[in-house]
């Protein structure tokens, strides 16, 4: 694994990629007939392969939907499955056109890293796991306790961050695969184990060996605001993807499913879901698409309400609520740019 | 020069008649060899150029931070296992340094340690006991051919897999736990007399040096053995219990307590780092017991018997006759399993010890200055190994034989 990152590195290094210029991946996309996507290796409901080899889950329909806009396929991606240490230098170096992959949206990402964020496709907050019974309610009685965490991530930081503020001592046990830190915690090397709590629920969800011998703690320590990001330098790229997420944040807005696309796009007398669909007025044209751009996302990956469901959502096994990942319209935080 | 058509069947003629012809410059070995190779570091010069202005200009126009202002910055993270003092607000130039303390920690136990069950196991593969020498072979054979990481996951599976959790931790002896936390057990404080102690540990270790070469000299003079070994153990334990004890003899247990989660006070060994250390010396021994048994082989019989016709008995021979014969085979090659040690215990990371390369990891990650990150941990894996190699090197013109 640290192979593959030196590799990367050194390609960052000998600038094997050339220079981004505007327009230049978009171009490129077209012209390989699919994207490549840097996502998680093993994360369930954001990115995981299932037993076929079917990637699944919410990161992963990301760039399906985007896959779906530009090269009319939302199969035609290729996955690059990327570790914490990995994905940066990917994107940087080219290797990946974006990077799909559970990423905290912080200043130093932004500003020192060559990378735009595009739109926050989840918002997260760091939690804690514990064992039931420790019999631990509250993330203020962790004084002392050992922590496995995976490295290579902003949860070490804010790990850190929290115990100090709460004058509070840990020792942590930091593992570079996230296989071994949740090895080692399901193992009882550590009575703590720290991620996004998407991550945790997840966590219990699949590795733990009875889900209901954990418990995960209700503090959130940690704004973690997770989307996707791309190159800096291709504004016409940047908007593409930053678009295609709207696109399915504004349909389900209003109504616009898998199911009553075509429908919609046939009969809908809306003006907003006429322009969504391409039917008026010329979208696609101004981001270098064509007009049915978003048409394709709907019917082939559905709307933000669908995806978030569908991997995530409370009827899988990770079963998170909406929560703060609900529409504005129902108190959540999930607002799409008009698109007009 | 002299050409041969002239001088057959005649008498030779006499070579200086003719002052040696100038031979061209491209022609002159010497002169092309110099410059062959002043176009080869011409060529990688440039090389080196272009790749460094190129990864500059890549890492500018994609607004990349670089540059080593970051190792002044806050490092913000904590570190599990730290020999200095290192808390959360240091810097990351502390940060790193508390790893690169880590990996010397382990490697400098693991080379010790394996140095010694090498060399049990090297001479027992040698025994004439066909247990004993197949028990070895058995050792050799294995630890030599399963990949190093794999034994790490057992030992570190095995630690913490088969010891209780920490809340039910076993006492193996009063003060002494074990468990999927470690080894706790506790510590003398010895408060205001520890300058004193550390002192007189000090002059015990040179006055028993001292007392081995009078012992020598005396053993040179007279034929007289004296029985150095007592002596110097002696003169190393003595020395600071006496400074303890005319300090007031302060004792003060640090023992380790059960708190809500693990035990505090006291000290305590990680799994994490033992199963690094059994990893690293298990494995590496392996190779240096190879070494050492094709050192001694390498010392002809004829020695053996001859001083088996002095008299010596057998632990003497070794020590004394053969031992010092096979380093001169034995040394080059331990000093790069040494390296390899060193360098192999970089693949702590992968059962969670803060060695140098976790620790680079983190920073990497936080600061996202790779190449910078990268470097580092390049130079400072190169001087350990420099500086490893340049000691052997000085022990090896040491242990030579002096050819006559």
């Amino acid at each position: 694994m640290r192979l593959t990152g030196l590799a990367v590195a050194a390609a960052a290094l000998l600038g094997v990629s050339g220079p981004a210029m505007a327009g230049a991946t978009l171009d490129a996309v077209k012209e390989r007939g699919a994207v490549r996507c840097g996502v998680n290796s093993g994360l369930a409901g954001f990115s995981i392969a299932d037993s076929q080899g079917r990637w699944t889950g919410l990161d992963v329909d990301v760039c399906r939907a985007i896959a779906a806009a530009v090269v009319e396929d939302a199969e035609k991606v290729e996955w690059v499955p990327l570790s914490a240490q990995q994905r940066f230098t990917a994107l940087q170096s080219g290797e990946v056109d974006v990077l799909s992959r559970n990423t905290t949206w912080t200043l130093t990402r932004d500003a020192s890293l060559g990378l735009h964020f595009t739109v926050i496709t989840f918002y997260d907050g760091q939690g804690f796991m514990v064992p039931a019974n420790l019999g631990v309610d509250s993330a203020k009685d962790l004084s002392g306790a050992e922590v496995c965490v995976q490295s290579g991530t902003t949860t070490e930081l804010n790990l850190a961050d929290y115990f100090r503020a709460n004058g509070m001592e840990f020792k942590p046990v930091v593992f570079e695969s996230f296989e071994e830190s949740k090895t080692a915690f399901f193992n009882g090397r550590c009575q703590v184990y720290t991620t996004d709590r998407s991550g945790l629920a997840s966590l219990r969800a699949s590795d733990a060996p009875n889900p209901k011998d954990y418990v995960i703690l209700p503090e959130a320590i940690s704004k973690e605001p997770l989307g996707p990001a791309v190159r800096r330098g291709d504004d016409e790229w940047f908007s593409i993807v930053k678009w295609v997420i709207y696109a399915t944040i504004e349909a389900e807005e209003y109504g616009v499913t898998q199911a009553n696309v075509d429908e919609l796009k046939a009969n809908s007398e809306n003006p907003v879901v006429q322009r969504l669909l391409g039917v008026s007025g010329e979208m696609g044209k101004l981001l270098g698409l064509d007009n049915e751009w978003a048409y394709r996302v709907i019917k082939q990956v559905g709307n933000y309400g669908e995806i978030y469901d569908r991997n995530v959502g409370p009827d899988t096994p990770i079963g998170l609520d909406r929560g703060m990942n609900d529409l504005w319209t129902r108190g959540g935080l999930m607002y799409a740019m008009p698109i007009r | 020069m002299r050409s041969d058509g002239p001088s057959r069947g005649g008498f030779v003629q006499p070579a200086a008649v003719q002052p040696p012809r100038r031979v061209p410059l491209w022609r002159n070995p010497t002169a092309r060899a110099v410059a062959f190779q002043a176009v080869a570091i011409a060529v990688l010069l440039v090389l080196a150029v272009y790749l460094v202005s190129t990864t500059i200009a890549n890492l500018e126009q994609r607004g990349i931070r670089s540059g080593f202002d970051f190792l002044e910055n806050e490092a913000g993270f904590r570190i599990g296992e730290t020999l200095i003092p290192y808390s959360p607000s240091d810097s990351y130039a502390r940060a790193f340094l508390v790893g690169l303390l880590n990996t010397i920690h382990v490697s400098a136990l693991g080379i010790v340690l394996a140095t010694i069950i090498g060399i049990l196991v090297g001479i027992a593969r040698l025994s004439r006991n066909w247990l004993i020498a197949r028990l070895a072979s058995a050792f050799v054979e294995t630890v030599r051919n399963i990949p190093l990481l794999l034994q790490l996951f057992f030992w570190y599976a095995a630690i913490t897999g088969l010891l209780p959790a920490v809340r039910d931790a076993v006492a193996v002896l009063p003060g002494i736990y074990l468990s999927k936390s470690g080894l706790m057990f506790p510590v003398v404080k010895l408060g205001n007399a520890f300058p004193f102690v550390a002192i007189a540990l000090l002059l015990g270790i040179v006055a028993a040096f001292a007392f081995r070469t009078w012992a020598k000299r005396r053993q040179d003079r007279t034929g007289e053995r004296t029985p150095v070994l007592l002596v110097g153990t002696g003169l190393i334990v003595g020395f600071p219990i006496v400074a303890w004890l005319v300090s007031g003899a302060p004792l003060e247990l640090d023992v380790p307590e059960k708190g809500r989660f693990t035990y505090s006070g006291g000290s305590s060994v990680t799994p994490e780092f033992l199963a690094l250390l059994l990893g690293l010396t298990i494995y590496t021994s392996g190779f240096i017991a190879e070494i050492v048994r094709s050192g001694i082989l390498a010392v002809p019989w004829g020695q053996t018997e001859a001083a088996r016709a002095l008299g010596l008995r057998q632990g003497r021979i070794l020590r004394l006759v053969v031992l010092p014969q096979a380093l001169r085979v034995i040394v080059p090659p331990l000093t790069s399993q040494y390296l390899n040690l060193t360098k192999n215990s970089s693949l702590a990371v992968a059962i969670g010890y803060p060695d140098l390369v976790s620790v680079a990891n983190t920073s990497l990650n936080q600061t996202g200055q790779a190449i910078e990150c990268i470097s580092i941990m390049m130079a400072i894996y190169l001087t350990l190994s420099l500086s490893t190699s340049a000691f052997m090197n000085w022990y090896n013109r040491r242990v030579a034989l002096v050819e006559r």
